[in-house]
């Protein structure tokens, strides 16, 4: 009732102008809530090479991995995950760690991060002359048991050495935390376990969080949820979103985080990077939908998507695969 | 109440400020807010999949496997069901057995049923069919209207006059359609004016929803922002719908801005059938298991059930020996 008496209240002036004129009221303040301020500008982090590569089914020859990350670095993205130093015995697809760092064309103004599991992947990285590196954590513990055969707490432990050594070498570090929104496993994961494990990636020095849906089950509802919940513990200029597009999420759920504040998106070209716990099924979003969508909000993001595309057409026609990027699928054909 | 003044009425009695203005019921809703948006407690899903998307298929579909897919969805719980198209044979003749379609479905109670009716002729054959909806569909382009019905905008709205001056003489209510709100292929940029303008039309001549078509899918959240901000001045929000395709993988933050600006009614089609005439082998239409699990996810009440929608998917992906373009049916049938 007291509902009613508001709104009556509130709208006597509008009555007599008829419903006409409220629709448009409380249209204006919805759509000023739907336009509200987006980030001008968003820094993409190309994961292609690396998550992309990693979860495709072909091992990629080492001149195709080199060729696409000098096309990427072409398209004007700012940062370009290059490979991961991870034993080969866990990730074959990435055993040409060295030759792919040895052989890309840096570009200035642009970093290559590269994920370093410990310390003896962190002092590899280095040596091949890494200046930026990633370390992970889980918001699940039965996904850290199972991934990386230890819990959350002991994952950060090992991370601290590689903390230590980067601080001393000047080396920025950027943490993913992956399950944001689910687990294959446990099924639903609570925000304040993923703002648990940002805030003690930042407190331990990352300079960057990235929060990852590992299996793609967020919607912008949770989405929402767990990033009011990190925001209070990591400022939000410090975090990103990896949407995965398993369920056709990816967009919408990015779009609600660029309203919460955030401005860093990874993405995979061609949405490279199947999803190993829905075969078949698709992971990461593609960097050209993205791409798409912020240009057609007017956030700029210094990347030119026709050489984009060019870069996800090379891929797909040498590993013989289709893109899962819809704006490559219409483009090429109209 | 005698001489006691409006306002007190309404303060002593909720019933008697609904019956006074029967348009605040909507108003008067709980909305659903998440961090700082509000949207509808409830949407509306109008589905498609057996005329927008069964008419954009290349293989021309049999009358039984249109009418056990209509059934299908029948028993979903969606409110809507587009049924066909009472077309000419001779420009869609995927759609040729309307009549029979519409005789031979399972009319389940509280579902309803719109046929495309474009001109008097077919707005005849859809009533004697047993038609209880239609729709009429104008395009916010020139040059696609001239090259998809061959007449001009201004034209087609008086064809559609005839259709809804006679619908509402035997009640049927009509829907509209305007297609090409966020672009054209043969114009390229739409001005959202021009939109507000064919659906405030479609709206006063009495279409009682008017469904706004991404029709190349090309729409991003800024530019379907622009057009609703547009159309919001003219047509009472309640009324609309967006009618999404996902060309460009956009139809989901699509729907999701127009969710946050009040539209509650969004057409979609079961395993997203249709792809897009304009840009060969590439999706159109979004799909409705990918949409469902969007609203469901935000806690938005649609009444229908997402398990039987992604049934009714297989059973025409199976029948039309093609794959799904719903990533939710994709992911559903292979998750480990």
């Amino acid at each position: 009732m007291a509902t009613v008496m508001r709104f009556v209240n509130r709208s006597t002036l509008n009555l007599a102008m008829g419903q006409q004129h409220l629709a448009f009221h409380s249209a204006a303040k919805a759509g000023l809530r739907a336009g509200q301020a987006l980030p001008e500008k968003v820094k993409i982090v190309e994961v292609g090479p690396r998550d992309g590569l990693q979860n495709e089914k072909t091992i990629v020859p080492t001149e195709t991995k080199i060729h696409l990350i000098d096309m990427l670095s072409d398209s004007g993205l700012k940062a370009i995950e290059a490979t991961s130093f991870v034993s080969p015995k866990w990730v074959p697809q990435m055993a040409d760690q060295l030759e792919v760092m040895k052989g890309i064309r840096r570009k200035p103004g642009v970093s290559y991060p590269v994920l370093t599991p410990n310390l003896k992947g962190f002092q590899a990285a280095l040596k091949a002359g890494a200046s930026e590196v990633a370390i992970f954590g889980a918001a699940s513990e039965l996904f850290s048991k199972k991934n990386i055969n230890c819990s959350v707490d002991e994952s950060l432990q090992r991370f601290d050495e590689v903390m230590k050594a980067a601080k001393e070498a000047g080396v920025p570090v950027r943490g993913y935390v992956s399950c944001v929104l689910g687990c294959p496993y446990e099924g639903e994961v609570a925000p304040e376990k993923v703002a648990h494990v940002a805030k003690r990636l930042y407190s331990m020095g990352c300079y960057e969080i990235s929060l990852g849906d590992t299996i793609g089950v967020g919607n912008p509802g949770s989405m929402s949820e767990m990033l009011q919940a990190v925001s209070r513990e990591v400022p939000v200029s410090a975090l990103a979103v990896h949407c995965h597009d398993t369920y056709g999420q990816a967009l919408a759920n990015i779009l609600v985080a660029l309203q919460m504040g955030i401005s860093v998106v990874d993405s995979s070209i061609a949405g490279l990077g199947g999803c190993p716990y829905a075969q078949g099924a698709s992971g990461n979003v593609a960097t050209e939908d993205v791409v798409y969508m912020l240009h057609g909000l007017g956030i700029q993001t210094g990347v030119d998507l026709s050489k984009l595309m060019d870069a996800g057409a090379f891929i797909c026609r040498t590993i013989n695969r289709k893109t899962n990027s819809k704006v490559a699928q219409a483009t090429c054909k109209l | 109440m005698g001489n006691v003044p409006t306002t007190v009425k309404h303060c002593l009695s909720y019933e008697q400020v609904i019956q006074d203005y029967p348009w605040l019921r909507r108003w008067l809703l709980e909305e659903k807010t998440i961090t700082g948006h509000e949207y509808p407690e409830f949407v509306k899903i109008v589905e498609v999949g057996p005329r927008d998307g069964l008419q954009n298929e290349k293989e021309i579909v049999p009358t039984r496997v249109k009418i056990q897919l209509i059934d299908m969805l029948s028993g979903t719980g969606l409110p809507v069901i587009e049924a066909t198209s009472f077309v000419s044979s001779k420009w869609v003749p995927q759609m040729a057995d309307h009549t029979d379609v519409l005789r031979g479905i399972q009319r389940a109670p509280h579902v309803q049923y719109p046929v495309l009716t474009p001109n008097m002729q077919g707005f005849q054959d859809a009533v004697a069919a047993g038609a209880t909806e239609v729709a009429v569909f104008g395009s916010a382009s020139e040059s696609f209207s001239k090259k998809n019905i061959n007449c001009s905008i201004d034209e087609s709205m008086l064809r559609f006059e005839e259709v809804i001056n006679a619908a509402k003489e035997r009640q049927i209510p009509v829907r509209g359609y305007v297609s090409c709100v966020v672009g054209c292929p043969h114009e390229g940029h739409i001005e959202p004016s021009k939109v507000a303008e064919v659906a405030k039309r479609l709206y006063e001549m009495g279409c009682y929803e008017v469904s706004l078509g991404d029709t190349i899918g090309v729409g991003t959240p800024g530019s379907m922002f622009k057009m609703l901000q547009s159309v919001m001045k003219e047509v009472p929000t309640s009324a609309l719908a967006v009618h999404c395709h996902d060309t460009y993988g956009q139809a989901l933050p699509n729907i999701l801005t127009a969710l946050q600006m009040g539209v509650c009614v969004v057409d979609s089609a079961v395993a997203g059938l249709g792809g897009c005439p304009y840009a060969q082998g590439s999706s159109g239409n979004v799909s409705t298991e990918d949409v469902l699990y969007m609203l469901h996810g935000m806690g938005i009440e649609t009444g229908v059930n997402l398990a039987k929608v992604i049934e009714a998917g297989d059973f025409i992906c199976r029948a039309l020996c093609c794959k799904t373009n719903s990533r939710v049916a994709q992911a559903s049938s292979r998750t480990l």
